[in-house]
């Protein structure tokens, strides 16, 4: 069959008005249903025409899934708020701004605008071997063409991989992690919550996926505690553009400091693994200590422990080393 | 009287219908009975099509018909638009008409192509390698007409040191025959060993410029239709008339059966020069099914059958004496011509010839033909790339050598008597110089060169500078205006409309002979059914020139013809009177006159010369045919630009850049741009402003971000949309940008104009090469583009991130 790109196949759509509506239309298409946030990924696939769903469940009309609360002990984001609202809300600017940092530095103020949160964090990776169709593991075949010794992997993982090298290109991922947030699903058999950095799932347990959500579930809520909140924060994302780019490497963190001393610290870097990686190996160096270079430094020797090159990303090695770095000197403020 | 036209801020005419969406762009045209075709691409870089099953898809509802190959144009060795032997992934095989779009998609998937692999190379230097693939059948190269087949030895390649490039010279016999071929180009002006013997540094370096798609923001879609026996076709070119003429050659039609239609252009950076190869495809496709046929090409599809500037590999030695002034080059660059092309090195090394005057120079270059997508001139072809490359290098020799580099590269600049190239080419005007002196004031050099290598937090500060020349005009192009009964001067033009604003700044030229307001002009331009003159094609930064040049000549004789009038109804002679403010009148009393109006009347009843039943006989036949049809309109004026002139044109723009590097990142901060602009007299501020950090910013971009990645074991891209390719956005430019000119008029032109839309991407690009090696202590990593991964792997003394000869990476 030829190949033809950038037209979107017909498929049946859906736009119910809950939660549970959603969900039964996903049981009933029984994994031939694909769930349509703000489609800032969904689109490409589809236009590729490598991705066709039968039936298409669009959200936007789950009045339940939209908006920001500030709740007794935190703030709740409904799945389908915008990464504009989230990086604009005035109770995450005050409190929580790694997120608004991250989410306002994602892709354009277009995309920002249509893209949501549960779309930024459940997103699929952007390894351009698997999102051009090629039939590699991720996608049922039984070969990574991105790590061949010729392959072009300037953007894939030195640490986590397992047959697959793709990352997850998700810049919100990082920063909820580093806020301890956890995240809501609701499935046919109820509601469930699993923490930020057990969302995400690596190629060593389902290399056809990237989350923990089955076919018929939704992520509805993202919950953040209120144990970060106003604490000391670093955000960076290093891409190639200043817009419109995915990250080669973030970092997030959330510190404590009491007298120039770290007394708590969550750091979480995405870019490096096919998930977003918590490091609390360089958690566990840096807690008791000064926020200086020299604790930076040993923070991120201990970050890219086990790092492995492939042929054209070696420099992620010590960009994740330095980001760490800076963001154990960056608490400092 | 009225100012002058020329050098003021004028908004174009069709800003409105631009920024409110009204502007039609060849995909918003509907005709009656319109289908939608679309295309099917080759899946790999090099095969033959061996069968084609397309039964399935002509049996779906919807489906109107099939256009094959077999029904194109053919060319044994050059592009068609269709074909059975595909030389890159992404060209086009056939084409499926439909009654929607998705219905042609749908199709398209049901056919069932059969294709045999053949060996393909993407890599120049690959196919150089003994053995090593050669992109077409045919051979590798091509010398003068003939395809031919290169290949360089091992003992070639031994001779270069360790991530050198080779520099093989030609194998000659007792007689100086070639008996082997290791390049397809050679010359030399003076004597290159003797220019090195004399020199108190040689560099000796390899550099890298990678091949960038042009990505205008509209992709080349075209609609046809056919009215007995006529071709209508609305179409995305930087050309209007040149375009038909291309289309009419193509099709083998004659032109006044060729219908183009092309009122706004989406930008096309050199691809759509003359239209494109693909929109013959719906005006075969309409010819066959007699009904009108739109072709919409996606982002994806401009990436494949869009143009590319051609990548290049080269090494140069460039010799120097104490001061700084260049005593030899000697260059030998292979350019990626894709399959269809031979690269732009010959440009390359006439641009390095120009810019630094070198004493002495020898020039070797191959085009290897590549399965890469067919490459184009893009904005300041072969130019934008080597100065982006050799800028650096310059900076590294006036470090060694303790000189300005600003005074170095002053030192070796032009003046007006400048001999440059293989052939000793001249010019009509430089004031480079004039362009260095006034940046070095507006740039703040000394206070800014002051600031270099400082390191601020992780933020080393670069500062760079890049002075880019590109052509600028040409001669021989038609005028023609009609000054109407109603007093409005109508004035038309040939020439394309893709954002440069030439289609109404050109005409000014008329307008001010006359001393008209410019709301008393109609510019008449997007449609050759609109009686067009003869026009330059849009590209070359030829406009500006040529076509001042052109309406000041119809300008000049609708003034001697309203003077004639004057003179015959009021009495005296001509050169009693003068033209302004709407007026024709007798100087020495200005009150005795008549309006353009009533000169326009008497130029009906006249006829004859006045009204243009009689026409100059050296007009170019469009242009006469054109002239023709409104005979008896008004006073008619059709003249062409015989003013004639020795030497080429060429403009100049030097960049100046300030940089914050980060250290631990890799990360480029462009913190402060300055042009300073050679182009003769300046027509529109503003607009020239435009193409000015336009030009610069596409420059920033290639050295910083964009990039072609190729796969090179299954030889398909990956950087095929815009995020992926990573053009600049316009947060990667700097909001801290100024821009001026030296505002010297080229003396050999009545208005003194020349172009600019091309050595503004030389600047751009060299600006920043030269501050990030700048930033980076001195050491210039010799290619593009420099990203943090780059950047970072150097910095931090790891493995480089690519081999140095590596290409689409």
């Amino acid at each position: 069959m030829a190949i033809i790109r950038d037209m979107i196949p017909a498929f049946e759509l859906f736009q119910p008005t809950s939660a549970d509506d959603a969900i039964e239309l996903l049981v009933r298409y029984d994994g031939d249903g694909w769930v349509l946030g703000g489609g800032m990924d969904s689109f490409d696939w589809w236009k590729e025409r490598i991705k066709r769903p039968t039936a298409v469940v669009d959200l936007v009309n789950v009045a339940s899934l939209q908006g920001i609360s500030v709740t007794a002990d935190g703030v709740e984001i409904g799945a389908m708020t915008t990464l504009t609202e989230v990086a604009t809300h005035p109770e995450l600017v005050a409190n929580y701004s790694v997120l608004t940092e991250a989410a306002s530095q994602i892709a354009t103020p277009q995309i920002r605008n249509r893209g949501t949160l549960a779309g930024n964090l459940a997103q699929d990776t952007r390894c351009w071997y698997y999102r051009g169709g090629w039939p590699c593991y991720r996608a049922g075949g039984n070969t990574c063409y991105a790590s061949a010794p010729t392959a072009m992997n300037r953007e894939h993982a030195i640490l986590g991989t397992n047959r697959c090298v793709a990352v997850s290109p998700s810049d919100t991922a990082p920063a909820l992690i580093a806020l301890d947030a956890q995240f809501v699903i609701q499935g046919p058999s109820g509601e469930r919550v699993v923490d930020a950095e057990d969302f995400f799932m690596g190629p060593a347990k389902d290399i056809e996926r990237m989350t923990v959500l089955d076919s018929d579930e939704l992520l509805t809520t993202i919950r953040i505690p209120s144990t970060w909140a106003g604490a000391s924060f670093y955000y960076e994302k290093v891409e190639d553009r200043k817009a419109w780019d995915f990250a080669l490497m973030t970092v997030a963190t959330a510190a404590r400091l009491s007298g120039g001393v770290i007394e708590d610290i969550r750091i979480a870097v995405n870019g490096a693994a096919p998930v977003p990686l918590r490091l609390e190996a360089s958690e566990r160096i840096v807690r008791g200590q000064a926020a200086s270079e020299q604790t930076g430094m040993q923070a991120g020797e201990a970050a890219i422990q086990g790092a492995q090159a492939l042929r054209h990303n070696d420099y992620k090695i010590p960009l994740m080393r330095n980001l760490v770095r800076r963001a154990i000197r960056g608490t400092e403020a | 009287m009225a100012d002058k036209l020329v050098g003021q801020d004028i908004a174009p005419d069709d800003l409105h219908a631009k920024i409110t969406g009204r502007a039609k762009y060849a995909e918003d045209f509907r005709a009656d009975g319109m289908v939608f075709a679309k295309l099917l691409p080759s899946p790999m870089p090099h095969c033959r099509v061996l069968r084609i099953d397309a039964s399935e898809a002509l049996a779906m509802e919807g489906v109107i018909g099939i256009l094959t190959a077999d029904e194109v144009p053919q060319s044994e060795v050059g592009e068609q638009c269709l074909t059975n032997h595909p030389h890159y992934e992404g060209e086009a095989v056939l084409a499926i008409a439909a009654v929607s779009e998705t219905i042609a998609a749908d199709a398209i998937e049901k056919v069932r192509v059969d294709f045999e692999p053949l060996p393909f190379v993407l890599n120049p230097l690959d196919s150089l390698r003994p053995n090593g693939p050669n992109g077409r059948l045919e051979g590798n190269v091509r010398v003068g007409r003939d395809f031919a087949t290169i290949k360089w030895t091992d003992e070639d390649f031994a001779s270069a040191p360790e991530g050198s490039m080779p520099m093989p010279d030609n194998v000659l016999d007792a007689d100086g025959e070639i008996v082997v071929r290791k390049n397809d180009t050679e010359w030399m002006v003076g004597d290159v060993e003797a220019g090195f013997a004399e020199a108190d540094l040689i560099l000796d370096e390899t550099i890298v410029h990678q091949s960038v798609t042009h990505h205008p923001m509209e992709p080349r879609s075209t609609m046809a239709y056919w009215q007995n026996g006529r071709l209508f076709m609305h179409t995305s070119t930087q050309s209007l008339v040149r375009t038909r003429q291309a289309v009419a050659g193509q099709l083998g039609l004659d032109m006044e059966d060729v219908v183009m239609i092309g009122e706004y252009c989406g930008g096309g950076f050199g691809s759509k020069i003359t239209g494109s190869t693909i929109q013959l495809v719906p005006a075969l496709f309409a010819r066959k099914i007699n009904r009108p046929v739109m072709l919409r090409i996606t982002r994806a599809e401009e990436t494949y059958l869009g143009r590319a500037r051609p990548g290049m590999q080269a090494r140069v030695r460039i010799g120097y004496r104490a001061n700084g002034r260049i005593t030899a080059i000697d260059l030998y660059a292979l350019g990626d011509g894709g399959p269809f092309a031979g690269g732009d090195q010959g440009s390359s090394a006439s641009t390095a010839s120009l810019t630094y005057t070198p004493l002495n120079m020898r020039f070797r270059g191959v085009g290897i033909r590549t399965n890469t997508p067919p490459k184009a001139a893009q904005r300041g072809p072969g130019g934008a790339q080597i100065i982006g490359m050799l800028e650096p290098l310059m900076d590294k020799a006036a470090r060694e050598l303790g000189v300005d580099r600003l005074a170095l590269r002053r030192l070796n600049a032009p003046t007006a008597d400048v001999r440059f190239g293989p052939r000793g080419g001249s010019l009509t005007s430089v004031f480079v110089r004039e362009a260095i002196d006034q940046g070095r004031e507006l740039f703040n050099w000394e206070e800014r060169i002051s600031r270099s290598g400082q390191l601020n937090g992780t933020k080393r500060t670069g500062v760079g500078v890049g002075v880019s020349p590109y052509t600028a005009g040409s001669r021989g192009f038609d005028g023609l205006l009609v000054i109407q009964p109603d007093g409005k001067v109508r004035i038309h033009q040939g020439l394309g409309n893709l954002g440069t604003n030439s289609i109404f700044d050109t005409a000014r030229a008329a307008a001010d002979v006359l001393g008209v307001e410019w709301s008393d002009v109609e510019v008449v331009w997007g449609d050759t059914s609109r009686n067009l003159p003869w026009s330059a094609v849009q590209a070359g930064s030829q406009s500006t020139h040529a076509h001042t040049r052109a309406n000041h000549a119809a300008g000049l004789q609708a003034k001697e013809k309203l003077q004639s009038i004057a003179a015959m109804d009021l009495g005296g002679n001509p050169g009693d009177y003068d033209t302004a403010d709407g007026r024709v009148f007798q100087r020495s009393n200005p009150s005795r006159g008549m309006t353009l109006g009533q000169a326009a009347t008497r130029a009906i009843a006249l006829g004859g010369r006045y009204s243009g039943e009689e026409l100059d006989d050296d007009l170019n036949a469009m242009t006469e045919a054109s002239a023709s049809a409104m005979a008896g309109e008004g006073l008619l004026a059709a003249a062409r630009d015989n003013f004639g002139g020795q030497g080429g044109l060429q403009s100049w723009v030097v960049g100046f850049a300030e940089v914050e590097l980060d250290v631990e990142t890799g990360k480029v901060d462009v913190v402060h741009f300055t042009a300073v602009t050679d182009c003769g007299t300046v027509v529109h501020p503003r607009g020239l402003g435009g193409q000015v950090y336009g030009g610069s910013f596409q420059g920033m971009g290639m050295a910083m971000s964009q990039k072609w990645v190729f796969d090179p074991v299954w030889g398909v891209s990956f950087a095929k949309r815009l995020y992926t390719a990573r053009p600049p956005g316009i947060l990667d430019v700097p909001l801290d940008v100024q821009w001026a000119a030296v505002e010297l008029p080229d003396p050999q032109t009545p208005v003194g104009a020349k172009g600019i839309g091309e050595p503004c991407v030389g600047a751009g690009s060299a600006a920043l090469t030269s501050a990030i090696a700048d930033a980076m202590e001195g050491t210039c990593l010799c290619r593009t583009p420099l990203t943090p991964d780059v950047l970072l792997a150097e910095i931090e003394g790891r493995a480089p991130a690519y081999g140095p000869l590596d290409l689409h990476v």
